[in-house]
């Protein structure tokens, strides 16, 4: 019965979707305030829905009830309760529920934020976030229903991939998700300012925390899938430059290059055709992931099982969708006309150039990600394309743009004079270039690579340490704490973000730099020594877990005679699909991970065993997180907070432009 | 040009190849082996542990091989369509038993039917690396001369089997 009510509540959901699509959207153009109003409560209807439909699946995993078929094949009696809780986005037709969910998640959130909008503008931007919620409902009705029974049932269910029995799986995908879907917000602004040829600078403005706040999700949910990769695959790797980790990784670029052209659109006008393009290649590139994936168009690691009827669905969907928008976009965008002019040296030119960088660097990973599709169709071959020529293509575009963003906050908007930059800049430059090419001789060797690494990440906190001293001297307030706390927070977030790809590059290149790896057979009571650690094995016991046989060994590590730590490596056996899994042992570290992680078994109770000493390893993560923490910081900015309340006219003008010259 | 129109026409090529892309199997990989001899092997028999069969013994004949194990799932999946053919009798097929136990493979095929004339046993997968298998199952034509005509990785689905692999059998066998 619960989930007939589930299915049920889809329908109606889909039902109130369509109404959300089209009655707004068609009293906006008509100027009928009485249909532009059916959209915000039908976005907050439309979440109940959706919300009604989760907790029915939800509640069909935790009652165990294998006569849904998605439940008997994505859990197990014996899976504990918080995984078959996550099991619901364990596979295809849950994730698309969790999808469909959190866009409803940011109807309701826009329904709630937009009383600042004109209203035309709100009826469209839920229009459009109703029409999308459409497609994906179609979709889950038709060739992906999570609520289709399974009959007789089945005695017991088929379990979750063990690769997904992992704390990592509860958090990640619907961190991914927010990010994912939160850049449909950005779309549809963006579709809806083309609609109504309201392509200004206030459109920007309206757009850009949204745009930030689903960027830190992304940038969360992207860094946790790279550390879960890490401890959960047992093999030390952070990314592997699959088709799917591409996936998040280039809606993640287009959304980094959006914020930073609405910077440009809010403060100066400027780029507006362009911060339009990239909003909707942002959530293009959303869509695209979600196709790779379910189609089975590209082998990866991450591909669910896969079924040609949903790929097509999937790809009709996405050439109406994007298509449209792209069409939109050729009709209304020339209208648009340009911001104020700019030289090319100044904060704009600079803008424009990290962003021509990093939609570079994004072609080169679509294209590097399609290429292998590209020659199959054309029959001339299979190939794969692998981490060297991602490595290859993606160091030499990210250093300029790197360069740029020490440069770029320094610079003044319309034109800056370069030989003052110099100057401003003389210090950081000398100290970056000294650091950069000492550091690496202390800490043992040094290559070009680890240089080149150091030098940006220096280069970086250098440049925001100028910038900072320049703004205080600038700022009223007589303490210098007065001084810091007036500078405003959008100033702190940018700040902060850049100094997390400070963090993030050190840890890069530490890791790659430093790392040392040894593959060994190791008897009981055998040490072995990497990275001044030395690791004795003490062999290994069975033990059973709740789904699971392991075998779990023993590893104790002493530094200079003294112990730091025991490790417990396993390999569980998951004895529903009979499969076995590599339970890493890590021991974290502000400087250096230890990775201990078991091979096979030999005989005699020796195992080979794989060992790594990884310096900084943990700086890549920490770098992301720091990144999302300056996206919130700038989000909580003053003219945000104000902005939900009154409208900006009513702020005197004279304030406005304060904020605008300092931040 | 337009330069508006340029996203739009990018978008449409890349439409073009997502949906070509749709009628591919990317998991459908070009064999190296295809067209060399196969290689040789001589195994311990899964049902006469004292008797070896060798591929030599196998020239002559057009012949299936198809590496299998009882903790396969993909195996259960074309088993059906094996035993079928094999009732037909159009040609026929050898096991190999790869990384398995003994016992529980010769439980599997009690349970499930043995459409093989004899099943080697290659408990080591030695002989799976020389024949570069994936992962099970796997099947190889042989002709008359003891080469690679044809690979299978995954389930033999009946589709295959009546759209390539017979057809070719028949073409082989009366050569």
């Amino acid at each position: 019965m619960i989930p007939e009510i589930g299915h049920f509540a889809l329908i109606l959901a889909l039902c109130v979707a369509v109404v959300q699509g089209s009655l707004p959207i068609y009293g906006a153009a008509v100027g009928s305030s009485t249909l532009m109003s059916v959209a915000k409560p039908a976005a907050r209807g439309q979440f109940l829905l959706v919300l009604l439909a989760f907790c029915c699946l939800g509640y069909a995993f935790a009652a165990k009830d294998f006569s849904v078929l998605y439940v008997a094949a994505t859990s197990n009696s014996q899976l504990p309760l918080h995984y078959r809780i996550a099991a619901i986005w364990g596979a295809h037709e849950g994730s698309l529920l969790l999808w469909v969910f959190i866009l409803s998640i940011w109807m309701v959130a826009v329904s709630f934020f937009s009383t600042h909008l004109p209203e035309a503008m709100r009826a469209r931007i839920l229009g459009v976030m109703g029409l999308v919620s459409v497609g994906f409902l179609l979709f889950m009705l038709t060739v992906s229903n999570p609520f289709e029974r399974l009959i007789p049932a089945a005695f017991d269910g088929r379990d979750l991939n063990p690769l997904l029995q992992d704390p990592g799986m509860v958090i990640h995908p619907p961190m991914l998700y927010m990010g994912y879907v939160g850049f449909s917000v950005a779309f549809s602004f963006a579709i809806a300012a083309l609609l109504g040829g309201t392509l200004d600078a206030a459109w920007a403005r309206w757009s850009r925390p949204w745009t930030t706040v689903a960027w830190c999700f992304l940038t969360v949910g992207v860094a946790m899938g790279s550390g879960w990769a890490y401890y959960e695959l047992g093999w030390g790797g952070w990314w592997f430059w699959d088709p799917v980790e591409n996936a998040s990784f280039m809606p993640w670029l287009a959304g980094t290059a959006l914020i930073h052209s609405l910077a440009v659109t809010d403060k100066r006008g400027g780029f507006k055709a362009w911060s339009v393009l990239l909003a909707i290649l942002a959530f293009s590139l959303s869509l695209l992931g979600t196709f790779l994936v379910r189609s089975g168009v590209l082998t990866s690691v991450h591909a669910f099982a896969t079924d040609p009827k949903r790929g097509l669905f999937i790809l009709v969907f996405l050439a109406v969708v994007i298509g449209g928008s792209l069409v939109l976009y050729a009709w209304r965008a020339p209208r648009v006309g340009l911001g104020g002019g700019f030289s090319i040296i100044s904060r704009e030119g600079m803008l424009l150039a990290n962003n021509v960088l990093l939609v570079a660097a994004l072609g080169s990973v679509l294209l590097g990600t399609l290429y292998p599709l590209f020659l199959d169709a054309l029959d001339l071959g299979k190939i794969s394309v692998g981490p060297p020529y991602f490595d290859t293509v993606f160091v030499p575009l990210m250093t300029p743009a790197i360069f740029l963003m020490g440069i770029g906050p320094l610079a003044q908007w319309k034109k800056t004079s370069l030989p003052e930059l110099a100057t401003r800049l003389r210090w950081a430059f000398a100290v970056s270039i000294v650091t950069a090419l000492a550091l690496p001789f202390t800490l043992g060797h040094w290559t070009p690579l680890v240089s080149l690494g150091l030098l940006l990440a220096i280069w970086i906190v250098t440049t925001a340490a100028v910038d900072l001293r320049e703004r205080l001297a600038h700022a009223d307030g007589s303490s210098l704490l007065g001084r810091l706390a007036a500078m405003p927070r959008s100033y702190w977030g940018m700040v902060l973000a850049h100094c997390g790809v400070a963090l993030f590059i050190v840890g890069v290149t530490m890791v790659k730099g430093f790392e040392v790896e040894q593959d060994l057979r190791m008897n009981v009571g055998q040490t072995a020594t990497i990275g001044g650690y030395t690791f004795q094995f003490d062999g290994t016991q069975q033990y059973k877990g709740p789904n699971y046989i392991a075998a779990r060994g023993t590893f104790r590590v002493s530094q200079d005679g003294r112990d730091v730590t025991v490790m417990y490596p396993e390999k569980r056996r998951y004895t529903v699909q009979n499969q076995t899994m590599t339970e890493a042992a890590i021991s974290p570290g502000f400087a250096r991970d230890l990775y201990v992680s078991l091979g096979e078994p030999l005989d005699d109770g020796a195992w080979s065993v794989r060992l790594y000493h990884k310096p900084f390893v943990d700086w890549i993560w920490g770098g992301c997180l720091i990144m999302a923490l300056g996206g919130i910081l700038a989000v909580s900015d003053r003219r945000y907070r104000l902005a939900w309340r009154h409208k900006e006219a009513d702020v005197p003008a004279a304030t406005q432009m304060a904020r605008q010259t300092v931040s | 040009m337009n330069r508006f129109l340029l996203p739009l026409g990018i978008f449409v090529v890349v439409v073009g190849f997502l949906a070509v892309g749709l009628t591919l199997n990317p998991r459908e990989l070009p064999s190296p082996l295809v067209g060399k001899p196969a290689p040789d092997f001589s195994l311990p028999q899964l049902h006469d542990q004292g008797k070896v069969i060798s591929s030599n013994e196998l020239k002559g004949k057009v012949w299936l091989l198809n590496f299998w194990a009882s903790w396969c799932d993909g195996c259960k999946v074309e088993h059906p369509v094996l035993v079928h053919l094999a009732q037909s009798g159009e040609v026929p097929i050898y096991g190999m038993d790869y990384k398995d136990q003994r016992n529980e493979a010769l439980t599997w095929l009690r349970e499930w039917g043995n459409p093989y004339q004899v099943v080697a046993v290659d408990e080591s997968g030695r002989v799976g690396i020389n024949y570069g298998v994936y992962g099970v199952p796997e099947t190889y034509v042989m002709d008359k001369a003891g080469v690679i005509r044809y690979k299978q990785i995954g389930p033999l689905r009946d589709d295959i089997l009546q759209g390539k692999i017979l057809p070719l059998v028949r073409e082989l066998q009366n050569q």
